[in-house]
């Protein structure tokens, strides 16, 4: 989870040592910290105070007309997974599965890039990043007419009986796909794609094209240097690009939102509602605490499992 | 570099021609499937700001009609949101950029204790799922009495934002060589001329790609702005709210001309970076 301790610039010998040989006196020495004072100040009072804060919220007992009071309450926490481990479940399943998909689909892309496009390189990356530039949310409300009930995705999907199979697999109802589990994740991976394929193309990138070609000397098949020159090579990409796609999917609730019904409810939808509807806070504090520890406990094991703790 | 292991493969089973194309550019035909994935809803988008819908809901294609092309700001709100987005995404973007750019200087610049404790924070803001942030800091606003508006946002912008300036910036400051710095020193200049013309403009482009970011972070960013607005109005609120209530043809021209425009910028600046690039070499 900590960043590197010191980062040493890329040409190791011609580190900031002769620089510090000069004389610095104490008024140099604090020029750090006048520096940092700002923007630090900053995330303590608007990031990291409310987070302490929200700790406070989430054991309070009381009612909007009457106030809130910390009373220790921890029974905020059973109750609140009791009542809503399903959609916590559904949150963890939809974005590990949304975060394989991009995984699988931008691998191939961040590939072409970085050694296929040759002089296409840059058009590609103009199209890769350009979608960005439109409102996500005006993208997101695209799905609804890509994905409507009986348009030429849903009819392509049933003349192929795919569709016969994600229902018989609990993806989608019968002859359609919005309001389905499967338009949820399609969403989530459509959403979150960029931020797979840009880490991966950037890990990508820095491999030396020598090696493949000291692979195919010897007399490795493509598939054998895939797996066991390039793909090792790109694990800081894959680690990346897992970790930013599925973070901000396990949290999200716009796709669950405006793709899916009231059976796809994601967690964010839930702590969504109790605090801009319910306004029941202490709730939605402690869901929102459960769904930060739960993240930051997998995140740890993933990192220690993947070996690239130097990564962030 | 795949040629050797194909010539393998074809002298063992020798597929047809069809097939053995097929199995070569199989990599790229997949890439290029999941480019086509990443930019159909932005040609549906293009496609759809054209339409003449029936009713509130702009999903189904009717028929052709230039309508909404012709009266962009012809919604209540629209034009009016747009314009607060924009602002807001500026005033966000010189905070996140001035203090973004201060503290990457200070990490990567000069050693001192708390160094691990301050990359910690750093880091943090982008490794949580933006709904624990945004209904954490909405706790605090509520209880500190605070009015959300466009203040309110404004706060929370800054906030998600400086962490990826800092990045940007500090990547850029670490891998330039300090000796072009010292080099300035034993030439007599001054510590302000030393940083004004050497470091900045090396700096600058990791100082210009933090702000782009925090512009196009703020512009878009839903899901804080929902929990910090209040009753104010921001374009992708704005947006999110038509999904309930009507999604005008307008939002489509919108959305099209934003990823037009952005195009041609981004082509622009490619061209000039060519042409600076051959008048150099």
């Amino acid at each position: 989870m900590t960043t590197t301790e010191t980062p040493a610039p890329p040409d190791g010998q011609a580190g900031t040592a002769p620089l510090e040989v000069r004389k610095t006196p104490t008024r140099k020495r604090l020029v750090p910290y006048w520096l940092l004072l700002p923007g630090i100040l900053w995330l303590i009072v608007f990031f990291a105070a409310p987070l302490v804060y929200q700790a406070s919220t989430s054991i309070q007992t009381g009612s909007l007309e009457e106030g809130f009071k910390v009373t220790w309450h921890f029974a905020t926490y059973w109750d609140a997974l009791g009542e809503y481990w399903p959609q916590f479940v559904r949150s963890v399943g939809y974005a590990a599965t949304a975060t394989a998909l991009c995984l699988l689909l931008g691998y191939p892309l961040a590939y072409l890039i970085a050694f296929k496009a040759g002089r296409w390189r840059n058009i590609v990356m103009i199209l890769v990043i350009a979608p960005f530039f439109t409102s996500f949310l005006i993208r997101t409300l695209a799905w609804k007419t890509i994905l409507a009930d009986g348009g030429p995705v849903v009819g392509l999907l049933n003349s192929l009986h795919v569709l016969d199979v994600t229902s018989w697999l609990g993806l989608t109802e019968g002859q359609r796909v919005l309001a389905t589990p499967l338009a949820v994740v399609c969403g989530l991976t459509y959403n979150f794609l960029p931020f797979m394929v840009l880490p991966l193309y950037t890990s990508l990138e820095r491999i030396d094209p020598r090696l493949h070609e000291a692979a195919g000397d010897l007399y490795a098949r493509p598939s054998t240097t895939f797996r066991r020159v390039t793909f090792p090579l790109s694990m800081p990409g894959v680690v990346a690009g897992t970790l930013l796609t599925f973070i901000p999917a396990a949290g999200d609730y716009i796709n669950a939102e405006l793709l899916g019904s009231t059976d796809q409810k994601m967690i964010g939808n839930v702590i969504q509602s109790q605090f801009l509807r319910v306004l029941d806070y202490p709730t939605a504090a402690a869901l929102s605490f459960i769904l930060m520890a739960a993240i930051l406990a997998m995140v740890t094991i993933y990192i220690r499992k993947s070996g690239t703790e130097d990564l962030v | 570099m795949a040629v050797h292991g194909t010539t393998q493969a074809t002298a063992v089973r020798t597929p047809n021609r069809g097939l053995r194309w097929l199995r070569r550019n199989v990599v790229a035909i997949a890439g290029l499937c999941t480019l086509g994935y990443l930019i159909l809803p932005n040609i549906v988008v293009m496609v759809f700001s054209f339409n003449k819908p029936n009713g509130r809901f702009n999903y189904q294609w009717q028929r052709f009609s230039t309508d909404a092309w012709r009266d962009p700001c012809g919604v209540a709100d629209l034009c009016g949101s747009l314009g607060l987005s924009l602002q807001l995404a500026l005033w966000a973007t010189v905070g996140a950029t001035v203090l973004g750019t201060m503290i990457a200087f200070a990490l990567a610049r000069y050693r001192f204790r708390a160094r691990s404790g301050v990359n910690t924070l750093i880091f943090l803001p982008m490794a949580m799922p933006e709904v624990v942030m945004a209904a954490s800091l909405a706790t605090l606003f509520l209880n500190m009495g605070i009015q959300f508006g466009f203040w309110t946002i404004l706060i929370a912008h800054i906030m998600f934002c400086l962490s990826f300036v800092v990045t940007a910036v500090k990547a850029r400051v670490m891998s330039m060589d300090p000796r072009l710095e010292q080099a300035a020193q034993d030439l007599y200049a001054s510590p302000v001329q030393t940083f004004l013309r050497v470091t900045l403009p090396i700096a600058a482009p990791g100082i210009a790609s933090g702000a782009l970011l925090s512009f196009a972070l703020s512009f878009d960013d839903f899901i804080i702005t929902n929990f910090n607005a209040g009753s104010t109005v921001t374009f992708p609120m704005f947006v999110w709210g038509s999904a309930q209530r009507g999604t005008p043809v307008q939002i489509n021209v919108i959305g099209t001309a934003m990823f037009l425009v952005a195009v041609v910028c981004v082509v622009v600046g490619q061209l000039a970076g060519a042409r600076k690039r051959s008048k150099r070499s």
